[in-house]
């Protein structure tokens, strides 16, 4: 069976045990965005795995929609770093 | 498998409330889990083990049988069963003493937590369970290669939990670099989508080459006297050789730029960086008398 490229949040709030109105606050708060396919509020197959540790989060740290947004943000830079670093650590072999 | 002392795990002593041990997992697995120290080992086996002290200790039954028993957890199974087989003589008023009969392997033991709880918790870490049923897992891997394997593109089968997978590795692809290819996880179930692969590359270099992205760096020996006099020198690339002019009065530690020799731009088909060449001059070694004539009157013009 083909996924289907956009996921109904109805279906995301069943499959993962969460209000509808908690997903659709994440996106009028900007930490996860939405797409209306049909009248209907879809998130795009790629955001799942932001979708999946947003959930994580929130369920397992108790944390709210606002601090979600601000790990999120903190996340990406350690991703940046982590980038920079390895390069980093590719161009120091220059000198060994 | 050693005895894990979960108060220890949770920096809790052992007449700690129920209250605190809420807290001090919590505060502890704000600090240790998985999503918010991507990458690290160390902070997910800690995770683990936070989740196994919680479902222990947070749970009165688990608790009184960890407190019990303790460090002879190995036994815990015996004297329970001892227990129960003495009521019941004592019931019966039979009396007789039962005897613990051996039998039990340590080496069955993979986990002490299983061996003491039976099965594994699961119990904290409820977002397992969530994604079991919707989006599959997502799997990482790592993949070995030489330099020379990432000079062209070219296919390769992985084996990912035991499922073969055909992949093309782009030309150019960096050590550490890691790439998502969709789909290729865990299936999704429920009409959910499959989970990712995340390939980390580890590039060996056994080459005379250094690398910088797509640069190229070599250090190559020259003569003393092709590099006072200038002459020629035939120098490998990555890929091939080529014929270099050495201009005379050349220094040591002189570079020189071959553009477009260095490595394949990743995921730029036919873009190629540059090779940059270093000079290191080879001095001359057991002179013959001759030859240290002749530069002492090298010298001698030269002062």
């Amino acid at each position: 069976m083909k996924t289907p490229e956009f996921i109904p949040v109805a279906h995301l709030s069943k499959q993962y045990r969460i209000e509808e109105t908690f997903i659709t606050e994440l996106h009028e708060k900007g930490v996860l965005q939405l797409k209306i396919v049909e009248q209907t509020y879809c998130l795009h197959c790629d955001s799942m795995p932001v979708f999946e540790k947003i959930m994580r989060i929130h369920d397992e740290l108790h944390i709210n929609i606002e601090g979600i947004d601000v790990i999120l943000n903190l996340l990406d830079k350690i991703d940046d770093l982590n980038r920079r670093l390895v390069k980093t650590q590719n161009r120091l072999r220059l000198y060994e | 498998m050693a005895y894990i002392d979960y108060y220890k795990v949770l920096g809790l002593d052992k007449s700690a409330t129920e209250a605190e041990i809420k807290k001090a997992y919590r505060k502890l697995a704000r600090k240790y889990h998985p999503d918010v120290n991507p990458g690290d080992s160390e902070a997910e086996e800690k995770f683990k083990q936070l989740n196994e002290a919680n479902e222990v200790l947070s749970n009165p039954e688990n608790r009184k049988k960890y407190d019990k028993y303790g460090k002879d957890w190995q036994h815990a199974e015996a004297y329970e069963q001892a227990e129960r087989q003495r009521s019941q003589y004592a019931n019966a008023g039979g009396g007789s003493r039962a005897q613990y009969s051996g039998g039990f392997d340590e080496g069955d033991f993979s986990d002490f937590f299983s061996s003491m709880f039976g099965g594994s918790g699961g119990g904290g870490f409820r977002g397992n369970g969530r994604q079991a049923q919707f989006r599959g897992q997502d799997f990482n891997a790592t993949l070995e290669l030489d330099l020379r394997d990432v000079y062209e593109k070219h296919k390769r089968t992985l084996t990912v939990n035991g499922k073969n997978i055909r992949l093309t590795i782009p030309a150019g692809v960096e050590n550490g670099q890691t790439i998502k290819i969709k789909g290729y996880g865990g299936e999704g179930m429920n009409g959910g989508p499959n989970g990712d692969l995340y390939l980390e590359f580890r590039i060996r270099n056994n080459t005379a080459f250094k690398r910088d992205g797509a640069n190229l760096y070599k250090t190559v020996k020259l003569d003393l006297y092709t590099a006072v006099l200038g002459g020629e020198l035939v120098v490998d690339t990555f890929d091939s050789s080529v014929k270099l002019k050495i201009a005379p009065e050349t220094p040591s530690g002189k570079q020189v730029k071959l553009k477009g020799k260095g490595f394949p731009v990743y995921k730029k088909d036919g873009q190629f960086g540059d090779l940059y060449i270093t000079y290191e001059i080879e001095m001359p070694t057991n002179l013959s008398a001759q030859e240290k004539n002749l530069f002492e009157e090298l010298a001698k013009l030269r002062s």
